[in-house]
C-alpha cells in the first residue's frame, strides 16, 4: 500500500473530497429546493387560515385562492399602500430592511421586537356582496425564548376577536407551548380589544377570567406555568393593536375608510 | 465478528448510550415528543450507516494526519443531504427538530464508529455496525420518549392516552418530564436495569470511600 501521509496524496484527497461533497451537497439543496419553498409557503397560508377558523379540510390553496385578498397598507396611517411596495413584499424581510422599517426606541417597544416595518401585509377575506367578512393581521412579540410569530384574526367590526395562532415559536413545551392548546386559543373567540374610548382594553391576565366582572370581555385566562409567555402574548397585543401597530387602520376600516 | 453480532451487540450488551454514554445531548433535547423522536431516530441511522460506509470504502487512502476532518466532512454532507430531504418531504417535523438535525454532525456516536469501527473494517460490516448502532440509539431514545409523552402529556404520537386533567379527565400530567432534565433522570434508570440485567457492564469504582474513622475514635 502507498504512503498515504505524503503531502501530495494528503492534498489530492481532500481536494478530491471537497470536491465529491460539494456536488452532493450543491445538487440536494438545488434540487429540493422548489418543494421546501412551496412547504413554507403552504404552511404559511395554513396558518393564516386557521387563525381564522377557515380550515375546513379542503385544499389550502384553493380555499386560500378564493376567499383571501392580501392587501399593503402604511402601518402609520393606516391606509392602503398597494402600489409603494415593491413585488413580493413580506413583512419578516421588510422588518430587516432599513429602507423599509423602522427602529423603535426603549419605551415605544413594548413587544421587544426592535425593528418594525413600514408597511405590513394584511388578509381580508370578503363575503359574496363584497363586504368585508374577516380581517387576519401578522403581529409578533417576545416571548420567553424568543420572537413568538403568529396571526390574529378579527371581526368585520375590527374590534372583536375571531381567532388566534402562531407558526413559530420557541416556548417550552407544555408551559409556554400552550399558546398553541386550540382549547386556550379558543379563550380568545368574541373578546374585544377597544373600549369605548378606542384605546387598548385587552389584556392577558395572569390567573383565570372572572366572568361576572364588566372588563371580562376585554380579558383571557393566562397560562399557568407561563407568566413569562402570558406577559409576551400580552405585550405584543399592546403593541400591534396599539397606535405603532394596527389601530390606525383598524380605526380607519370602523370609520368605514381606509 | 459476524452479521448478526454487528447489528444485535450495539442495541443492549454495548448500547451507545447506556453503555459507551454517547449521544446524550440529543436524546435530551428530542425526546419530548415521540414522533419527532422517531424521525430523529431514523435521521440519525441513515448518517451512521452512510457515513461508516463511505469512510470504510475510502479508508485505505485517508492520510491519518487528517482522518478526523475527512470523516467529518462526510458526515456533515450527509447531515445536509438529510436536513434537505427532511425539509422538503416532513416540513413540520423538520421545524420542531430545528437545529438537532444540524447537530447530528456533532454527535458522538456518529463520528466514534466512524473512527472505532469503520476506519479498520470493510464497508459492508461497517454499514451494519453504522445501522447498529443507530438502532441503538433509537431503542433508547424511543423508550426515553414513551415515557416522557405518556406521562408528560398523557400521549403518544399526539393521541390521548390518559385523559388530562386540564380536559376533563382524570391524569394531571407530569411537567417535570417535559423538560430536558427529566431525561437523564429516565436514562439513569435504563442504565441501572441494564446493568442488573447484565453484570458484565458495571464498572469498577475508581476509588472507595473510607469507613467514618471520628466515630471510630470517639468510641
Amino acid at each position: 500500500m502507498a504512503n498515504n501521509d505524503t503531502i501530495k496524496k494528503t492534498i489530492i484527497v481532500t481536494l478530491l473530497l471537497c470536491f465529491a461533497c460539494s456536488v452532493v451537497v450543491s445538487s440536494a439543496a438545488v434540487l429540493l429546493r422548489p418543494m421546501q419553498i412551496a412547504n413554507q409557503e403552504l404552511d404559511f397560508k395554513r396558518n393564516i387560515l386557521a387563525a381564522a377558523n377557515m380550515l375546513d379540510g379542503r385544499d389550502i390553496e384553493t380555499v386560500f385562492a378564493e376567499r383571501i385578498v392580501t392587501r399593503v397598507i402604511r402601518l402609520e396611517t393606516g391606509s392602503y399602500a398597494d402600489d409603494e411596495v415593491p413585488d413580493g413584499f413580506q413583512n419578516r424581510a421588510a422588518s430587516r430592511d432599513p429602507s423599509l422599517s423602522t427602529n423603535l426606541n426603549n419605551r415605544e417597544d413594548i413587544a421587544g421586537i426592535n425593528r418594525r416595518e413600514d408597511y405590513s401585509l394584511v388578509y381580508l377575506v370578503e363575503d359574496s356582496d363584497g363586504n368585508l367578512e374577516k380581517i387576519i393581521l401578522p403581529v409578533r412579540g417576545y416571548g420567553l425564548w424568543s420572537t413568538m410569530w403568529g396571526f390574529i384574526a378579527l371581526e368585520a367590526d375590527a374590534n372583536t376577536i375571531m381567532g388566534i395562532g402562531f407558526y413559530e415559536h420557541g416556548e417550552t413545551p407544555g408551559l409556554g407551548g400552550e399558546i398553541d392548546n386550540p382549547r386556550w386559543q379558543a379563550n380568545w373567540e368574541g373578546k374585544k380589544i377597544y373600549d369605548e374610548d378606542g384605546s387598548v382594553a385587552f389584556t392577558v391576565l395572569k390567573g383565570s377570567v372572572d366572568s361576572g366582572s364588566p372588563q371580562a370581555q376585554y380579558q383571557v385566562d393566562g397560562l399557568s406555568g407561563a407568566t413569562l409567555t402570558a406577559r409576551g402574548v400580552h405585550n405584543m397585543m399592546q403593541f400591534w393593536m396599539g397606535d405603532k401597530g394596527f389601530r390606525p387602520f383598524l380605526m380607519n376600516l370602523q370609520d368605514g375608510e381606509a | 465478528m459476524k452479521t448478526k453480532e454487528l447489528l444485535i451487540t450495539p442495541l443492549l450488551r454495548n448500547n451507545p448510550i447506556t453503555l459507551q454514554i454517547l449521544g446524550i445531548c440529543s436524546a435530551l433535547a428530542v425526546t419530548s415528543q415521540l414522533s419527532v423522536t422517531l424521525v430523529m431516530c431514523i435521521a440519525l441511522t441513515v448518517v451512521a450507516a452512510l457515513s461508516c460506509f463511505f469512510v470504510s470504502i475510502v479508508r485505505n487512502h485517508i492520510p491519518g494526519n487528517i482522518r478526523i476532518i475527512v470523516q467529518m466532512t462526510i458526515i456533515a454532507s450527509l447531515v445536509i443531504l438529510v436536513d434537505q430531504v427532511l425539509k422538503a418531504v416532513a416540513y413540520d417535523i423538520s421545524r420542531q427538530l430545528s437545529v438537532f438535525v444540524g447537530l447530528i454532525i456533532t454527535n458522538c456516536i456518529v463520528m466514534g464508529r466512524c473512527e472505532a469501527f469503520a476506519m479498520k473494517n470493510p464497508p459492508l460490516p461497517s454499514l451494519l455496525d453504522g445501522i447498529g448502532n443507530g438502532l441503538g440509539y433509537s431503542i433508547i431514545l424511543i423508550g426515553v420518549a414513551v415515557v416522557r409523552e405518556l406521562l408528560g402529556s398523557g400521549s403518544l404520537l399526539g393521541y390521548n392516552i390518559l385523559p388530562v386533567a386540564s380536559e376533563g379527565g382524570w391524569y394531571v400530567p407530569n411537567g417535570l418530564l417535559l423538560l430536558p432534565p427529566s431525561a437523564f433522570f429516565i436514562i439513569g434508570l435504563m442504565i441501572w436495569g441494564i446493568r442488573v440485567w447484565d453484570k458484565s457492564q458495571v464498572e469498577e469504582a475508581d476509588f472507595e470511600m473510607q469507613p467514618n474513622t471520628k466515630a471510630a475514635q470517639e468510641a
